[in-house]
């Protein structure tokens, strides 16, 4: 009698419920047909005399309108309610077995397979296709996790929001530049160098700054970029502006240019000709920097400033009330991360052999820092795979020829790219706010090391 | 002379349309305590909406009266534009407030990318431009074969942007959803004890916000006739300065701060060089946060344990 009971209400309930998940749908629908009416409903157009038109866009407008509604139907009767039953039910806290096992092994793992990358791709791809695989799939992705991980030490572990990074790219894509064509020196000396240049305006350009609190040194960060981008654009006589530097001097394996000549890589080793070598050599350049990056991090923070760095993210007033010097703490998380992202850049110099300003925009910034957030602020492993999911998923993109089948010839996916970037960042915000990878190992311990859930460090307060 | 009185008229122009957009950052960090990296977008949004509803009044419906079509697309840009903002206040900022400090800002930054392709994917890459709207000028005198005028377009500028400026005014002193956002900034805690709707009041200071960033954009639109999908960038950040130079959280301190960097700039890109104008308004950003960074008007910021 009662379970017959219990029964009919649960039913009224679900009726009750399916009224209100319907009322709310066409709520929904009718905020997003108001809210996608201008920007969507109709498209601002020239014409054959030049005069902007309007032409709608109805079909487009009612389907996105109508996937808003479905929906939010389909979240109110499905995936609230199971949501509410898991909130009921107390949670297990302990790890999973796997997720251990695969965090101890994972790491080795990844580095065994970038090494054993390039061979991999020449034996399933060839000689000819494998030039794809290596450098927009390889290189082009290493040279973001690098970024990212230089930018971590500055997000991730000193909790200061950078978004002028990419001026120190740009400082290290420029100094390269400069050096190699005027002075003729070679990429390992340059190296440091633009490292060292990198870094030294780090410092310029943090001194006054980080005295700041958290959201002004964001914006000051991104006004400090957006001057040196601006200042690259119009200082026409050293960087001749838009236009940018071209045939710069390509790195050589220990003075030997990869070329077809006789003093050529491949004529000193008695191989056969071919581009891919420069490639290969590329990637592991690239790859031994980013494994530095990833290593000095590491080291650093089991240092007194790499815990110093974590300290002041967790809390800056009680960092200085322990005596910690705020300024220099921060001034060396800046310089260090400005030093490696010189390095990313006089590398992205030597590999594309051409740089303008356009490859310096505040869009790149908001990249790299995009992936840092995504990955996890402060995870290494996390960050690793926020850039190869973006970077790698921008390159997939652009191969997904069938999606032009769907949406016609002028469909360009590449166009989403960021458009996925803002999305996912607001997302991951709402959702996990400290990212993928949340999980910390702390990098002291007493005794036994035990991994932290984030949510029980109070991150970026202060 | 006369050139600096020209430069005087058009900076005025200028930081008007700054200090529009400048309120709604101050306005938001005011309350939430947070800097609204999209506003900058909405802006551009804003722009976009006010073209678009130009374009169906005057290509569509035939409407050939400037002050009718003026106003009309002023309301529709003011409406449309809150809507969008108080949708993203409700999805990609609402859910963060008990978050750590910097979610919010990131989640701004995400919401301004988002916005600007999304732009950029349904209305295209290009450039829109459109015919100017209001012509002709007065001449206020004339020397060494110098022209100095006034554009009827300028004088529209500043007296809506008064008129409004006043209107928004009375609305923050007088009503009470101005004394519930005032009490709402000074502690959230207590006037939710005392019954006001935090929510409500965060909501309609967005809405807020928006609706002033229309006004703006509207204008800019009248100026320039041009636009494009990146547009919300450069003044986004040029009214945050203003903001910050004027005092964040003040409000007569916005307007202020916005006139000044309007001259600033167009003082800047007459006597200096015009290739680094933009350098000007971050030099200035920079050096206000570093020097003075309580603003003109501002109370100092104190840090609380």
């Amino acid at each position: 009698m009662s379970k017959k009971s219990d029964m009919t209400t649960g039913a009224t309930e679900a009726r009750v419920d399916f009224v209100h998940a319907l009322k709310d749908a066409g709520l929904t629908a009718a905020l997003a047909f108001a809210l996608f009416l201008p920007l969507i409903g109709f498209l601002t157009v020239q014409d054959f005399s030049n005069n902007l038109v309007l032409v709608t866009r109805w079909p487009l407008l009612f389907l996105i309108v109508a996937v808003i509604a479905a929906g939010r139907l389909g979240y109110s009767l499905v995936l609230a309610p199971r949501r509410a039953a898991r909130a009921r039910k107390p949670s297990a806290t302990k790890t999973p077995a796997w997720r251990a096992f695969a965090g101890q092994w994972f790491t080795p793992f990844a580095i065994g397979f970038v090494i054993v990358y390039p061979p991999l791709v020449i034996m399933t791809a060839g000689w000819g296709g494998a030039v794809k695989w290596l450098d927009n799939f390889g290189i082009q992705i290493l040279i973001y996790i690098m970024l990212g991980w230089g930018l971590n030490i500055v997000v991730g572990l000193a909790g200061l929001l950078d978004l002028g990074y990419v001026a120190f790219y740009a400082v290290g894509a420029y100094s390269y530049a400069l050096f190699a064509k005027e002075f003729g020196l070679s990429f390992w000396i340059l190296l440091p160098i633009a490292g060292c240049l990198a870094s030294f305006w780090g410092v310029l350009l943090g001194f006054p700054v980080l005295r700041l609190r958290g959201d002004y040194l964001a914006i000051v960060t991104l006004a400090f970029g957006e001057i040196i981008r601006i200042v690259l654009v119009n200082f026409v006589d050293l960087t001749n502006g838009y236009a940018g530097i071209s045939s710069i001097p390509r790195p050589t394996f220990f003075g030997i240019p990869f070329t077809a000549n006789d003093d050529g890589f491949a004529a000193t080793f008695g191989l056969e000709f071919t581009p891919l070598y420069r490639t290969i050599f590329l990637y592991y350049v690239i790859l031994a920097l980013a494994l530095l990056t990833a290593f000095v991090t590491l080291r650093l923070r089991r240092l007194p400033v790499g815990r110093a760095w974590e300290a002041l993210r967790e809390d800056e007033i009680a960092c200085r009330s322990l005596g910690i010097n705020t300024t220099n703490t921060k001034l060396t998380a800046f310089a260090m991360g400005a030093m490696f992202a010189g390095f990313a850049g006089s590398f992205f110099a030597a590999r594309q052999g051409f740089i303008s300003p356009d490859s310096f925009t505040f869009m790149e910034s908001a990249s790299i820092v995009a992936i840092v957030v995504l990955g996890g602020m402060g995870s290494q492993i996390g960050v690793a795979i926020a850039a190869i999911a973006m970077i790698g998923g921008t390159e997939i993109m652009r191969d997904l020829d069938f999606l032009k089948h769907i949406f016609g010839p002028t469909f360009d996916p590449t166009q989403y790219r960021m458009l996925l970037f803002g999305f996912a960042m607001v997302l991951i915000m709402i959702w996990r706010p400290r990212g993928l990878v949340s999980t910390r190992d702390p990098s002291v311990f007493l005794k036994e090391r035990k991994s932290i859930s984030s949510d029980l460090v109070g991150e970026g307060h202060g | 002379m006369e050139v600096f009185f020209q430069q005087l008229i058009n900076g005025i122009t200028l930081g008007s349309i700054y200090g529009l957009i400048a309120i709604g950052y101050t306005m938001v960090f005011g309350i939430i305590g947070m800097v609204n990296f999209a506003h900058g977008d909405v802006f551009m949004v804003s722009v976009f909406i006010a073209l678009i509803a130009f374009l169906f009044l005057v290509t569509w419906l035939g409407i050939s009266s400037i002050a009718l079509t003026l106003f009309v697309v002023l309301i529709v840009a003011m409406v449309f534009t809150a809507l969008v903002n108080w949708v993203i206040e409700r999805v990609a900022y609402r859910p963060l407030r008990g978050s750590f400090r910097l979610a919010p800002l990131i989640s701004a930054i995400g919401m301004s990318i988002f916005l600007s392709n999304f732009v950029q994917v349904t209305q295209g890459p290009r450039n829109k431009s459109i015919s100017p709207m209001v012509q002709g000028e007065f001449v206020l005198f004339t020397k060494n074969d110098f022209q100095v005028t006034l554009p009827y377009k300028y004088l529209i500028i500043w007296i809506v942007t008064a008129v409004l400026l006043a209107c928004f005014w009375y609305l923050v002193a007088k009503t009470p959803l101005g004394r519930a956002q005032r009490a709402c900034e000074q502690d959230q805690k207590m006037a939710a004890l005392v019954g006001i709707d935090v929510d409500r009041t965060i909501s309609m200071t967005f809405v807020i916000a928006a609706a002033l960033a229309a006004i703006a954009g509207t204008m800019y639109l009248m100026n320039y006739g041009v636009v494009s999908f990146a547009d919300g960038f450069t003044p986004g950040v040029k009214a945050f300065t203003a903001a910050v130079l004027g005092g964040i959280g003040s409000l007569p301190g916005a307007v202020i701060g916005g006139l000044l960097i309007g001259l600033i700039e167009t003082m800047w890109s007459n006597y200096v060089s015009i290739d680094y104008k933009d350098v000007a308004a971050f030099s200035v950003l920079a050096i206000t946060l570093i020097f003075l960074p309580q603003g003109l008007f501002g109370r100092p910021d104190v840090e609380k344990v």
